[in-house]
């Protein structure tokens, strides 16, 4: 089956005055229809700038440099990189929309929920009113938001939770394959985060679109993911199904991205943080750009920067030249990281 | 492990003795915290959490004496707080330290490193002149890891990233000998692979300076690796719920919130997180500050409510019977003389 | 190693004045325009006050040589008497310049010390000091100006720069005002205060040096409109100076009927070009001002 989306070797950089920002470079990936992926790092891994570009939503000042996205609909595979204006804005919303962070002033302040919803329709073809509120109680209900209440209101009446609901019912108004979520539970409380993530379950359940989140947060990639990413400085470190990724990782950042997060259930284990911080994303040195970071970095790590190779796992790639003593460091058995590394 | 228990605290270093705090609002009054009681002793690490509008940081303010209550008593060392002046008022200042959460905002944009560091330190005479004064930046600049030291003198804060400027926050904190740190969600804004580094620079403090630190968090994961060897203390509308060791709260815990709470949380862990038992609550609706419910703010959400006992009376935060050193705020929880996990179950 | 008092800066030798220049020049030739504006500013600066020195008064009427226009023995020509206009020219900026600084300077510091004041008591002073404000800001500038000037009829201008700033200082200290109750809430204003570094420091090493651009900015564009107050009153005859003057060229000007005269054209012109060309090395200079104050654009 073809995937629904396919990025091939996607690089983007950023025009700054000291020079180019390499925020993404030669990212692959693969989406299965209905799949659910999660693309993991922290600030600067490149995480985002990926997101967006793949709706071409990027500022000015980043310019996509080389690779491909390749979205498969009904209609056969385009490359989303080299389509034209109206073309785009067909695409963008009916075969993928996206969802922004409530938190962050996603909302225009001075129109009501009901004129999103009118906004966001009349750019994308819906005119009728009738159709679009008829459209709008249907998707609020099945976001649990009480449509009567919610369509009158102004964004800075609602709470984090109930905006981010609004978020997730406005990207489904045209019915869309494919949705891309940024930071979908962050800045919300432990309960909302919960209720957020049930319904997502739910949603994808019901309706089968494929989605990818982007986050820092790896609780939501165990909760909702099929597969996962880990992006470190801007490439792809290693990608997995998501538990083994978890319990299976074969890339140092992973492992240490796994040991820095606390649980509240089971042992508190060997918990640590990764010492260090990441690096300029211009001036990036020859070899991998983990080294300065890396418990098991050797002189051969500094030369080149390694390719991702399949490991032990089926599907499972790592980015590292000395995956097999990753390997033999986590094992493979069903156990979290913090649980059975013996470092 | 050292299990500090809440008894055995008998000449607390700080405590808030039945404090409240409202604020005037357009539409009414919120009350931010209601009622609250909490001793901490010296080199205790504890703390506080809660969701957003539980009352975690006005508790933490009123603590470090920047927002003064509306009623009840803050004490330090035994005395009232807000009764001194003048000189022992400010002695208290610098006793109890807050840490802010936005590393972005916590340091002046236009001063180094080390002039934010050398301020308090010849304002307060804690050094003899320049030299001094730079040594003993330096070595506050090793204490919280920043090192080498002469690396980051000369430089501006936004020539750091957010972990590096929350150590140097702490150092400011450390320039006046402090007895008390107050984290106020210190590591929210921080990366997450180094949320961990800066909790074991706390706890370090603790344990090697015996400063006490208070961590207000809304992440129960963070509370808990922090608060491994102390208490912790959950917050709801501004009421304490309840207040145990940390293992035992997250194990076992006696409050149906905190239950639903570590129910509730997503955690990094596909088995265990697609696997945990929810607690269901009657409705998600959170009830607004300006119009608490009746009795136990938790009671129109609570699986356990009693109609008739819930909604009439606030609910004290008890010790529960047949525990050691656990409060609990639920009429249900202390007459079954159980934890509210396990009559969830 | 020895630990001095504050380590240099590791990446030259030089001390810390040159180097604060040389950094100032550099982020200064970022923005051409405000290149061009400081260069401007640094030729009336000497023009006004250090070609004087160099180039002595001339009052010999000529007049033979009424209104002649530029020549080698005259750059700019001559006015109704026959006097040389370039040399009126260099005599005549000391004063317009003299007075916009001392009437920037009291403006600046009025504003900036009430508003200041006003944010951080709060209170019964500030409420008493924003009506005063107020009061201040509603009378009509101008206006009220040509009334005290001609009442008080200052004859030196330190007294006329006193008018001006006490007229104009009413909008900084607002803005003053509201920026430091802003900065007042930031939180290393709240650590400082928690850390006890008392009200002076708060004020002058936490909060001010926030508003460094901004102070420095105003001050800037206060010098404009005391160039133009000025300009107003002495070619409307109000203010009875007796000094060299550009505006004061252009009221002679006005009262002799150069206007009328083609010939007289850079007599009337070149005080006017001055004057012009000052305001707009100002503005141009205010422009890139922002830039070097904003420390993320320093080098690292």
């Amino acid at each position: 089956m073809t995937p629904i989306l396919s990025v091939r070797d996607l690089s983007i950089d950023y025009r700054t005055r000291r020079g180019p920002v390499h925020a993404v470079r030669d990212v692959s990936f693969d989406i299965a229809k209905g799949e659910t992926v999660a693309v993991i790092g922290e600030s600067g891994s490149g995480k985002t700038t990926l997101a967006i570009s793949l709706i071409r939503l990027s500022p000015r000042s980043a310019k996509i440099v080389k690779g491909q996205i390749l979205y498969t609909g009904a209609s056969g595979t385009t490359d989303i990189r080299t389509l034209p204006e109206d073309e785009l804005r067909a695409f963008r919303w009916s075969e993928c929309a996206m969802v922004f962070q409530a938190a962050l002033n996603s909302f225009n302040p001075v129109i009501n929920i009901w004129e999103q919803f009118v906004d966001t329709a009349r750019a994308h073809g819906m005119k009728d009113p009738k159709i679009v509120h008829a459209r709008a109680e249907e998707l609020l209900d099945l976001v649990r938001l009480d449509p009567k209440r919610v369509l009158r209101a102004y964004p800075h009446e609602l709470s984090g939770g109930t905006k981010q609901r609004v978020l997730i019912a406005l990207s489904l108004l045209l019915k869309p394959q494919l949705i891309i979520l940024d930071e979908p539970t962050t800045a919300l409380d432990i309960l909302t985060q919960r209720s957020i993530i049930d319904l997502l379950a739910q949603l994808k359940t019901a309706l089968g679109f494929s989605m990818i989140f982007i986050s820092h947060d790896l609780s939501i990639a165990a909760e909702l993911a099929d597969r996962m990413i880990t992006m470190y400085a801007g490439i792809v470190v290693e990608r997995a199904a998501v538990t083994d990724l978890f319990y299976r990782p074969r890339h140092p950042y992973s492992v240490g991205l796994l040991r820095a997060v606390p649980r509240v259930s089971g042992v508190i284990g060997a918990v640590a943080s990764i010492p260090g911080s990441p690096p300029d994303l211009i001036r990036l040195p020859p070899g991998c750009t983990y080294v300065p970071r890396c418990p098991l970095a050797v002189a051969a790590c500094s030369e080149r920067e390694p390719d991702l190779v399949p490991v032990d796992t089926p599907d499972h790639d790592a980015r590292c030249i000395r995956w097999r003593t990753v390997a033999e460091q986590v094992g493979t058995a069903e156990v979290a990281v913090v649980e059975k590394i013996v470092v | 492990m050292t299990i500090v228990r809440p008894q055995a605290i008998e000449r607390p270093l700080i405590e808030l003795d039945q404090v409240s705090r409202t604020f005037k609002v357009p539409d009414g009054t919120i009350t931010a915290v209601d009622s609250l009681s909490l001793a901490i002793g010296s080199s205790e690490a504890i703390c506080i959490v809660g969701e957003s509008g539980c009352g975690k940081t006005t508790t933490g303010r009123m603590l470090a004496g920047i927002l003064r209550p509306t009623s009840g008593r803050l004490r330090y060392e035994g005395q009232d707080v807000w009764a001194k002046k003048g000189h022992e008022l400010s002695a208290f200042r610098r006793a109890v330290q807050l840490v802010h959460q936005d590393p972005y905002a916590s340091l002046n944009p236009t001063r180094t490193v080390f002039q934010t560091l050398a301020a308090p330190i010849y304002r307060h005479k804690k050094a003899k002149g320049g030299r001094d004064a730079t040594n003993r930046v330096r070595h506050l600049l090793e204490v919280v890891g920043l090192a080498p030291p002469d690396d980051f003198l000369v430089k501006y804060p936004h020539q750091l990233s957010g972990g590096q400027r929350q150590r140097v926050a702490i150092a400011r904190a450390l320039t006046v000998d402090p007895r008390v740190i107050v984290a106020d969600e210190a590591v929210s804004m921080v990366d997450v692979s180094i949320r961990i580094s800066l909790l074991n620079l706390l706890l370090g403090l603790r344990s090697e300076m015996g400063v006490s630190i208070v961590l207000i968090t809304h992440d129960l994961a963070v509370a808990r690796y922090f608060a491994r060897e102390g208490r912790i203390g959950v917050m709801y509308l501004g009421r304490m719920v309840e207040l145990a060791h940390s293992e035992a709260l997250v194990s076992d815990p006696a409050h149906p919130y905190s239950a639903a709470l570590i129910a509730a949380i997503p955690e990094a862990d596909p088995r265990i997180t697609r696997s945990k038992d929810r607690v269901e609550l009657r409705t998600a609706e959170v009830p607004s500050l300006l119009a608490l419910p009746a009795g136990c703010a938790f009671h129109p959400r609570c699986p356990l409510a009693e109609p008739g006992l819930c909604d009439v009376d606030v609910p004290a935060l008890l010790p529960l019977p047949g525990t050691a050193g656990r409060e609990v705020a639920c009429h249900v929880a202390i007459r079954e003389r159980q934890p509210a996990a396990e009559l969830l179950a | 190693m020895t630990a001095t008092a504050l380590p240099r800066s590791r990446d030259s030798a030089l001390p810390r004045p040159v180097q604060a220049a040389i950094e100032f020049l550099r982020l200064l030739s970022r923005r051409p325009s405000g290149l061009i504006g400081f260069i401007g500013i640094i030729f009336f600066l000497v023009l006004a006050f250090i070609a004087p020195i160099f180039v002595p008064n001339q009052e010999l009427a000529d007049v033979n040589s009424i209104y002649q226009t530029p020549s080698l023995q005259h750059f700019l020509g001559t006015d109704n008497s026959g006097r040389d206009v370039l040399n009126q020219i260099v005599q005549g900026g000391r004063e317009i310049i003299g007075v916009a600084l001392v009437t920037a300077f009291l403006t600046t510091l009025i504003a900036t010390t009430l508003g200041a004041v006003s944010a951080i008591v709060g209170g019964k002073v500030d409420a008493v000091l924003v009506a005063v404000a107020d009061i201040v800001l509603t009378i009509p500038y101008l206006i009220v100006l040509i009334v005290i000037s001609a009442l008080a009829r200052p004859t030196n201008f330190l007294a006329l720069a006193l008018v001006l700033s006490l007229l104009g200082w009413a909008g900084l200290m607002r803005q003053v005002r509201a920026q430091v109750l802003t900065l007042k809430e930031r939180d290393y204003v709240e650590a400082a205060r928690s850390l006890d570094l008392g009200l002076f420091h708060v004020v002058f090493r936490e909060i001010l040096p926030n508003m460094r651009s901004y102070i420095v900015i105003h001050f800037v564009l206060a010098m404009t409109g005391a160039i133009y107050a000025q300009v107003a009153l002495i070619v409307l005859g109000l203010v009875p100076f007796s000094g060299k003057n550009w505006a004061l060229m252009l009221y002679f000007a006005n009262t002799q009927g150069a206007f009328y005269f083609r010939d007289a054209f850079w007599y009337v012109f070149s005080p006017i070009f001055a004057i012009i060309l000052l305001q707009l090395s100002l503005v141009l200079f205010v422009n890139a001002l922002e830039d070097i104050f904003n420390p993320r654009l320093r080098s690292s």
